[in-house]
């Protein structure tokens, strides 16, 4: 609750409305303790004195009442039908979309065919009558003008309870032995009452406004009572001649409607959590670059290198050092495997060469990556973006997500081209073929034309693939591009890849949780551990003696196929949060052979012929080779 | 030993497209017809890769989804009845995403609560111990029952997912990959975790996941599911050792092993069969390099051969490789 009134307050408009709201809302309900004139009583002799005038601040009306006492009590009584009606529309709409959106099929079907019924009426006309089926009073104007909002809620909070009747949540309830009544009450309704608060706060500024309305019309409120819309009506006939009477409830309208408006969208923000998450905050086109120290100077080793990397996610006042220092390099022709479990920082790292991390709230602190002796980190969008696809390329884990829904695949490909030259329509469609044929899609032709859900996850990132290809880049980045498949399809994807890095002399960085997969494909393989990488060396020797203990354990857990029923090793504790990392040796607090020397101060990335290690008191390969 | 989990020609088909008027277009055969049986005691495993009903079988199970066909008995006691709160004393589920499996809005406390106060009716002071001692025995500090589920690592959520099941005092397991969401290292932790449960509640476990070397890890039986069948079944130890039938084989030979030559085990690049127009014979005839004339026209059906495993194929694969 604070941190939602904290994320209110820095939006200064939401701010500004809510204070103004106050103000207001404060004034109508303090209305009966001030000392005002009775709105109700006329002084004909005194009719439609100018604002400032003796004895009434605002002037008066056509009968002489006093303005500033009938728009307070107005105020009042339109605030009070407006909410009213937003709650009233609010908890029938809800109630309505819950159980449509929770029992489904028919009951749905039924229920939202009537909501659009309702929808399909202009909702003025369907308000008049109601009224006029009701008889005109303020009552009936407020059960109109709540009917007429009730399909709007009754739609929305729906669609959000189809998501959440289906969440896995809802059926372990089930299994729990919960009604469905309790399923709606305790599991459904608070997931969606941000929804309906949301909905009701960017909806009462026009469900004041529809009341005013049926009031200006005289179908709301009776003389001689006053709310801001019978007023406005009442000052009608006088527009010309004594416009005030118009303008101090018209600019009351103005006030209130805007003032909601700005909080409800202030409201909304603060509380979707998708806004929260940053989702809709544009990030840069390429990551921010924020280098404290100089910018090391390539020495030269492979086609790409990595030196010194750093990136940082900056989230409020907590710094996350996801990527730690990072060196790397990769050579023509050759396979990179970078592995770790989740959080190890492989895959910024693997955003981070080409800017893709991003910003805000990630920023490169240090480092520099260098591709053929230039340096990407301090390269200009636009050079970055000459070189993303045409030098280096990426094929992303979920290819559902990659490719674009409505477009066709081939389509897709002859875009990624353009993006690079120009090609004519003939010539890219025969590229298109030509680079499905390279990733081993068959009939080529024929699947050429098809949108991406007609395929299968495999065929998609085939496509993935292929798009990669499409710029006949010098590195592929693959992060973790075969997790999401099965076995059979992934290991038919990890031999497109081997063959086409062997036929086209293909860098590759392939990122994967998998030491099978590593294994199988990669020439060499760097094991990251909170952001940094603790082991590096080629993948047979890794495999065959692991020497940093992480790495030692961590393939210790993975089952190996052919080995029975048993128990796994396990390494006890998670891993450090890269926001509060520990001093020393970040490994130190889950291995067994820890020292106090290893808590203590940088362990540097110690070299041993081609092999590297982070760890004071490395397994010994020998010894255990010799067992 | 007497079944904890007996399945008789239990299948389950989804409707596909209505018309205007309720008639349904089509139909999808999640599952078809099996029958099988899990000892009390025992870890029975399921392999597939995804489309293949596993998940459909194990909702079937616990009383998600309402066979379309077949009887469901759960030790030696038929439920007809699609009924969760019926099945949930005798047989929980564990989620495959322990995040999502928590309400967001509930502590954990509260989630721990409902199956007591649901299923058994327990009273405030009752809850407070059961629910100490469930967190005692999947080692959770009891300080994190008054903590929201995103406060918790995918680990942790897993466990408490499983010390909801245990709630419940259900003595069958449902695992729907239980630990394909969590990284190696904590894989291991949560496996060995439910041998050790298993071992102290006396558990039967029906463990579903598409990771051969886990489910190998952790099964005393295995059964091998491809487009809605049980094509092969038979002992841990045998099944991938020496696959009898050729999907089984390619599985095997899919997985990668550290040590093995990348190679590709299958020739084209085959699709799956379309379920809604399901091939006349054996699903996997397209796919198989031994399949003949037969295979495409008849159906094979569950049979033993030699030794224990029971295969659905016409043409099983020997001991010679």
């Amino acid at each position: 609750m604070r941190a939602f009134l904290i994320l209110l307050a820095r939006n200064r408009l939401a701010l500004a409305g809510g204070i103004v709201m106050a103000v207001v809302v404060l004034l109508a309900l303090l209305t009966p303790v001030l000392s005002l004139a009775d709105p109700d009583v006329t002084d004909t002799s005194n009719r439609f004195q100018p604002i400032f005038s003796e004895g009434a601040l605002l002037g008066t009306d056509h009968l002489g009442r006093d303005l500033l006492s009938r728009l307070m009590w107005g105020t009042r009584l339109s605030l009070a039908v407006g909410f009213a009606a937003a709650i009233v529309a609010a908890t029938l709409g809800a109630a309505i979309g819950i159980i449509a959106g929770f029992y489904g099929g028919r009951t749905d079907n039924i229920i939202m065919r009537g909501v659009d019924m309702l929808m399909a009426f202009p909702y003025i006309l369907l308000a008049l009558a109601i009224v006029a089926a009701l008889g005109p009073g303020l009552f009936n104007a407020l059960i109109a003008v709540a009917a007429v909002n009730v399909p709007f809620f009754a739609r929305n909070i729906r669609g959000i309870t189809v998501g959440i009747a289906h969440k896995e949540f809802v059926d372990a309830a089930r299994l729990a032995g919960l009604s469905n009544t309790r399923i709606i009450l305790s599991e459904i309704l608070p997931n969606v009452v941000p929804v309906i608060v949301i909905a009701m706060s960017t909806t009462i500024g026009w469900m004041i406004l529809e009341t005013a309305g049926l009031s200006f019309l005289g179908l709301g409120s009776q003389p001689p009572q006053a709310d801001l819309g019978s007023m406005l009506g009442e000052a009608r006939s006088a527009l010309i001649t004594n416009p005030h009477t118009s303008i101090v409830p018209g600019v009351m309208i103005l006030i209130i409607v805007m003032s909601i408006n700005l909080l409800g969208d202030g409201v909304r923000d603060a509380l979707d959590p998708r806004l929260k998450s940053g989702a809709l905050s544009r990030p840069m086109a390429a990551t921010r670059v924020d280098r404290r120290w100089p910018v090391p100077e390539p020495v030269g080793k492979g086609l790409l290198e990595v030196q010194g990397l750093e990136t940082q996610f900056h989230v409020k006042d907590r710094v996350y050092r996801a990527v730690g220092g990072v060196d790397l390099h990769v050579e023509t022709g050759e396979c990179l495997g970078i592995i770790g479990e989740s959080g190890s920082g492989k895959s910024v790292t693997a955003l981070s060469l080409m800017g893709l991390v991003a910003s805000p709230p990630g920023v490169i602190t240090g480092g520099a990556v260098h591709y053929d002796g230039e340096d990407l980190i301090g390269a200009p969008y636009g050079r970055l973006r000459d070189m993303r696809g045409r030098n280096v390329a990426y094929i992303f884990q979920d290819p559902l997500s990659t490719l674009h829904p409505l477009y066709r695949v081939g389509d897709q490909l002859i875009e990624a081209i353009r993006a690079h030259r120009s090609i004519g329509k003939a010539e890219g469609q025969a590229k298109a073929v030509e680079l499905l044929k390279a990733v081993r899609i068959p009939n080529a032709e024929q699947r050429v034309t098809d949108y991406p859900h007609e395929m299968s996850g495999g065929m998609r990132q085939r496509v993935g693939i292929a798009m990669a290809l499409a710029n006949d880049p010098d590195i592929i980045i693959a992060d973790e591009p075969t997790t999401a498949l099965d076995v059979t399809v992934q290991a038919q994807i990890l031999t497109i890849l081997d063959d086409l890095r062997r036929s086209r002399g293909l860098a590759i960085v392939f990122i994967t949780h998998d030491f099978g997969v590593v294994a199988q494909l990669c020439d060499r393989v760097a094991v990251m551990y909170a952001g940094r990488i603790v082991e590096e060396g080629s993948t047979e020797d890794i495999l065959q003696a692991p020497r940093h203990p992480y790495t030692a354990r961590l393939m210790a857990c993975v089952p190996e196929l052919g080995g029975g029923k048993r128990r796994l090793e396990a390494i006890g504790g998670l891993p450090p949060v890269v926001d509060k990392l520990p001093e020393g040796c970040a490994f130190a607090d889950r291995c067994l052979k820890v020292r106090p020397e290893c808590r203590a101060g940088e362990i540097p990335l110690d070299r041993v012929g081609d092999r590297k290690v982070r760890c004071l008191y490395p397994e010994d390969g020998a010894r255990e080779a010799a067992e | 030993m007497s079944d904890a989990l007996k399945l008789t020609e239990v299948s389950k088909t989804f409707p596909v497209g209505r018309t205007l008027f309720g008639a349904v277009k089509g139909a999808v055969k999640a599952v078809h017809p099996i029958t099988l049986s899990v000892r009390q005691g025992e870890t029975l495993g399921i392999v597939g890769e995804s489309g293949c009903g596993k998940s459909t079988l194990a909702r079937m199970l616990v009383g998600l989804l309402e066979p379309t066909s077949g009887t469901i008995e759960i030790e030696g006691e038929a439920l007809d009845t699609a009924d969760p709160a019926l099945f949930g004393k005798k047989i929980q589920y564990v989620f495959q995403d322990p995040i999502s499996s928590l309400n967001p809005r509930k502590t954990i406390r509260q989630v721990m609560e409902a199956p007591l106060k649901h299923l058994y009716g327990m009273g405030v002071a009752d809850r407070a111990t059961r629910i100490a001692e469930i967190f005692d025995s999947v080692n959770l500090r009891e300080e994190f029952l008054d903590r929201y589920p995103h406060e918790f690592s995918g680990g942790q959520a897993q466990r408490i997912g499983i010390a909801r099941a245990l709630a419940a005092k259900a003595r069958i397991l449902i695992l729907d990959e239980p630990v394909s969401a969590l990284d190696v290292s904590v894989q291991a932790q949560v496996l060995n975790l439910l041998a050790d449960l298993k071992a102290q509640f006396d558990l039967t476990y029906l463990f579903i996941s598409h990771d051969l070397a886990v489910v190998e890890a952790v099964s005393d039986r295995i059964a091998v599911l491809y487009f809605g069948s049980v094509v092969e079944i038979g002992p841990a130890e045998e099944i991938f050792a020496k696959p009898r039938h050729p999907y089984t084989r390619l599985l095997a030979q899919s997985a990668p092993v550290v040590g093995r030559p990348l190679t590709e085990p299958e020739a084209k690049g085959m699709e799956l069969p379309d379920p809604l127009n399901p091939p006349p014979g054996c699903a996997f005839a397209a796919r198989c390099p031994k399949a003949q004339d037969r295979c495409r026209s008849e159906v094979p059906r569950l049979e033993r051969g030699e030794g224990a495993t029971e295969v659905a194929c016409f043409y099983p694969l020997s001991d010679a490789p």
